[in-house]
């Protein structure tokens, strides 16, 4: 069990820059996931930790100890590789005992590691087969097993759960998340989906383009992104955001006037959440027009266009809608968040009190 | 047109092409072989093994493969790693390692003649150094010894890179995740070689192996550019045979007995280095 | 940079040179004429008066031009009889499931096995019959063989890794099967097929035993100096030899970067 501190760490491949200057602390115990799209530099800085890749600048220190020079092996660590890495030509039983044969155990603590190890993922039925005999479910449990068994200080893991299918993926996520709290070992997690993220982490990093966006626990990531970009790529679906003119710190929405927040001139980027946004009356708020609705079963997604903009809203799936009517939106203003046009930075928190339908100035 | 058919169209000419120029002298050399005046007989392998040479080329060839094919797999495994760690400038390394590839045995034989013959460039290196006093002859009757080090040491230069291209292409096939797994759990970088790389680069040593102890049993020009006369393996007795004494029945004989090792040689591996049916 | 660092980069140099080292030897035996082979000791660098007379003398022998030709004759035809054979065969083994697919594939592999040149020595007596005996197209035919199971699971490969959606995309668009093959498949694994016209070229043009065996007076360029080994002169043989050299490396230079993907495939 570790802490973890990533110090200006940045890392160019030729003129590529993939990471710039990432800084994150990890504490003990804690698992945090590195959630991003492809090519956002979640995967070189999980290798660099891992010392698969060395950083252009900056440190890595594991448990208070700089091990920015140091080999893989050197470094006590654990992985899961997205492909498993699960050694063809080994048993299930040497692949799980593999690190703790190298480490030079005794073969009486190996045996009991393995064993261990093995129910905790519930593989003991195959530990004398081959990994070409088993399924992909499987193979991924040995993976696990493999890290779990040398109790490492930091569990690394690079997308595990990508290539199962999506009803092995649920499953595996919870299992996952009870196994790994049990062990308390620390755990750093790569995924591009942020519902895995938002599920299993203590904390979730969004990164994009090499640079941590946020870092935060998974509520106040999904409730209140740092940028456009975190709140658009987590959540599902994701974000709303208008961009609006301000007049006299105010910004008109159909029927409704909210105040913007302090600072703001010219024009501002609204957020909110689709599942946030409310049928109601033409009076208490703006119109939507529907182009496309999509029974989802457990709600009805509507997509459409207000103030010119594309904008999604979910409704109970009994709720009566019709593509090509316009319907009016209202905002739960606890939920709003307020973006600057051209950075995509969250602004303050506005209050958007509603100051109702009479013309500002009475 | 059945398009169940249609496959069978397509490999019917490459087929009957080594139905003909492969099984037929196949079945047709054992047949000469075996066979003296029209009648079947053992009387031209009596008369092969009772030729002056038949020892000597039986102890020759297998002198040969014994030695060449474990130290050209040694040393193209050892090539192929160093390979794998050679950052800049892999493309052209590997390039220069396997331009004896299109190299004839004929060539090589005659390359190296220049280098070891008495007027040759090993004399005159060693004379120049002072080791030697005036040139020694390398490849005569009366050395044996260094006859056989200077085949072995021509064939290991041309064919090294046959063994190097195959190996190279099995460790790339090799998905780098093991290599990283092994390292993260600890492995140092011997422990990697030996328990990751090498049993997933079986395949590619059990095809290598096949193909070149096949090739080493075969070799003929480069021995006759080198040492002419006086180093004779059991295919130039074969040429001999045939092309010299006209005696298409002991040069069969001597066919034969290539053949015959050739098979129980890849038998062999195939048994010894196969990959059992739970690992595939 | 450390002492192992060091020390691995001495081997590779060291080996590179053992390489390319008696290549730039025999290069200066076959230019440098007599006077440079008959020398002793032997000079390691061009001498002054470099000079093609040998060359030109080794070429102007009666016997290398019209050999040389007939290597090139019998390497071309063997390189068309491979392709021609082994890329139909290749393409069936790729894109159909067929009884029998894994037996020929065996069978193609079992000729591996086997030292092919042998039967060179067999084949002497049909070839005299057929007529085939001393010419090039004989050769050419003994080396096909050698060269045929290379072209047939090298295309099975270049094949398997085109998408079989590709061709039946052409399909629903409008094209019959053999036109889809031309327009679509072919044309994606040339580069690969080319590379093995070019290596199946190399492997008839170095071929010395059936070469040997199966011609007296139409000689190709391996056959003949072996013939004349023991009685022409060093210098020729030197000059002979590196006339063999040079189109094979320029060759494999051609086709290095297949090379290796190429040589893997067909030897899985």
């Amino acid at each position: 069990m570790a802490a973890i501190i990533i110090d200006n760490v940045a890392k160019s491949f030729g003129s590529f820059v993939a990471l710039e200057r990432v800084d994150l602390h990890v504490a003990d115990a804690e698992f945090v996931a590195l959630l991003g799209p492809s090519g956002c530099g979640k995967t070189t800085l999980l290798r660099i930790i891992a010392g698969l890749e060395t950083q252009s600048s900056g440190r890595v220190q594991i448990g208070g100890r700089d091990v920015s020079a140091l080999a893989p092996r050197k470094r006590g660590l654990a992985m899961v590789f997205q492909n498993y890495a699960v050694f063809p030509h080994m048993t299930v039983r040497q692949n799980v005992g593999f690190g703790l044969r190298m480490a030079g155990a005794e073969p009486a603590r190996i045996e009991r590691q393995v064993a261990r190890a093995a129910a905790l993922l519930h593989i003991e039925p195959n530990l004398d087969r081959y990994p070409a005999q088993l399924s992909g479910g499987q193979r991924q449990r040995v993976a696990v097993a493999r890290a779990l068994a040398i109790e490492p200080s930091v569990l690394l893991m690079d997308e595990p759960l990508s290539n199962l299918d999506a009803l092995l993926r649920l499953e595996m996520r919870a299992e996952l998340k009870s196994v790994l709290r049990e062990a308390g070992t620390t755990t750093i997690y790569v995924t591009h989906d942020q519902t895995e993220a938002m599920g299993l982490a203590d904390r979730i990093a969004v990164l994009h383009a090499g640079r941590i966006q946020q870092i935060g626990p998974p509520t106040e990531v999904y409730a209140l992104p740092a940028t456009t970009f975190v709140g658009g790529f987590v959540g599902s679906p994701p974000m709303n955001f208008l961009t609006l003119p301000v007049t006299n710190r105010q910004v008109q929405l159909g029927a409704l006037s909210l105040a913007s927040p302090a600072g703001s001139t010219g024009r501002i980027v609204l957020g909110v959440r689709p599942e946030d946004l409310q049928p109601t009356a033409a009076a208490e708020g703006f119109p939507f027009v529907v182009r496309v609705a999509e029974p989802l079963g457990s709600h009805i997604m509507l997509t459409g266009e207000s103030a010119g903009q594309r904008v999604r809203v979910i409704v109970p799936p009994e709720h009566p809608v019709r593509p090509g009517v316009t319907m009016h939106l209202r905002p739960r203003l606890d939920r709003v968040v307020w973006m600057d046009p051209a950075s995509g930075a969250a602004v303050s928190r506005g209050e958007g009190r509603k100051l109702g339908t009479e013309a500002a100035g009475d | 047109m059945n398009a169940r058919v249609i496959p069978y169209l397509l490999i019917a000419p490459s087929l009957a092409f080594l139905a003909i120029l492969f099984f037929v002298p196949l079945v047709q050399t054992i047949a000469l072989a075996f066979q003296a005046d029209g009648i079947w007989s053992t009387e031209n392998f009596t008369r092969m093994t009772g030729d002056l040479n038949f020892t000597d080329a039986v102890v020759n060839t297998f002198e040969l493969v014994i030695i060449v094919v474990p130290l050209q797999l040694l040393l193209a495994l050892a090539m192929a790693m160093m390979l794998q760690h050679l950052r800049g400038g892999r493309d052209i390394v590997l390039w220069i390692w396997s331009i004896p590839l299109g190299i004839s045995d004929l060539a090589a034989g005659l390359v190296w003649l220049a280098i070891l013959t008495d007027k040759g460039y090993l004399n005159t290196i060693l004379v120049r150094l002072g080791v030697l006093s005036g040139p020694q002859s390398w490849l005569s009757y009366e050395t044996p010894a260094t006859l056989l080090a200077a085949i072995v040491v021509a064939e290991l230069w041309r064919a090294t890179a046959i063994v190097l291209v195959i190996v190279v292409a099995g460790v790339q096939l090799i998905p780098k995740e093991y290599g990283e797994a092994a390292d993260v759990f600890g492995a140092t970088p011997w422990q990697r070689f030996t328990r990751v790389t090498l049993p997933l680069l079986k395949p590619s040593i059990q095809t290598a192996l096949i193909l070149r102890t096949v090739l080493a049993l075969e070799m003929f020009a480069i021995v006759l550019s080198i040492g002419g006369r006086n180093f004779p393996v059991l295919v130039s007795e074969a040429f001999n045979w045939q092309y010299t004494q006209q005696n298409f029945g002991v040069a069969a004989a001597y066919a034969v007995i290539v053949m015959g090792v050739s098979l129980a040689a890849t038998l062999i591996y195939l048994w010894a280095l196969r990959t059992p049916a739970a690992q595939r | 940079m450390t002492l192992r660092r060091a020390v691995f980069i001495t081997g590779i140099i060291v080996l590179s040179v053992w390489t390319l080292l008696p290549i730039y030897l025999i290069a200066l035996g076959a230019v440098g004429g007599r006077t440079v082979v008959n020398s002793w000791p032997k000079p390691f660098l061009p001498p002054a008066d470099l000079s093609f007379a040998t060359m030109r003398e080794f070429l102007d022998i009666a016997g290398v031009w019209t050999s040389a030709l007939y290597s090139v004759e019998a390497a071309v035809l063997c390189m068309a009889f491979s392709i021609l054979l082994g890329v139909p065969a290749g393409y069936a083994l790729a894109r159909f499931v067929f009884a029998g697919a894994t037996a020929y594939r065996l069978v193609v592999l079992l000729t591996r096995a086997f030292p092919v040149a042998i039967l060179a020595l067999p084949l002497t007596v049909g070839f005299i019959r057929l007529g085939l005996y001393d010419t090039p197209l004989g050769v050419s035919l003994m080396h096909t063989a050698l060269a045929l199971p290379f072209a047939v699971l090298v295309s099975a490969s270049l094949f398997q890794a085109i998408p079989k959606e590709l061709e039946e995309a052409a399909w629903v668009f409008g094209c019959s099967p053999v036109r889809a093959f031309l327009r679509v498949a072919l044309p994606l694994a040339l580069p690969g097929i080319a590379a093995t016209a070019i290596f199946a070229f190399v492997i008839s043009w170095n071929e010395v035993f059936a070469a040997s065996v199966l011609t007296v007076r139409h000689k190709t360029l391996t056959a003949y100096l072996l013939s004349v080994l023991s009685e022409s002169p060093l210098h020729v043989q030197f000059a002979g030899g590196f006339v063999l050299i040079i189109p094979s490396v320029l060759f494999i230079f051609l086709v290095r970067k297949r090379l290796f993907s190429m040589w893997g495939i067909a030897n899985r």
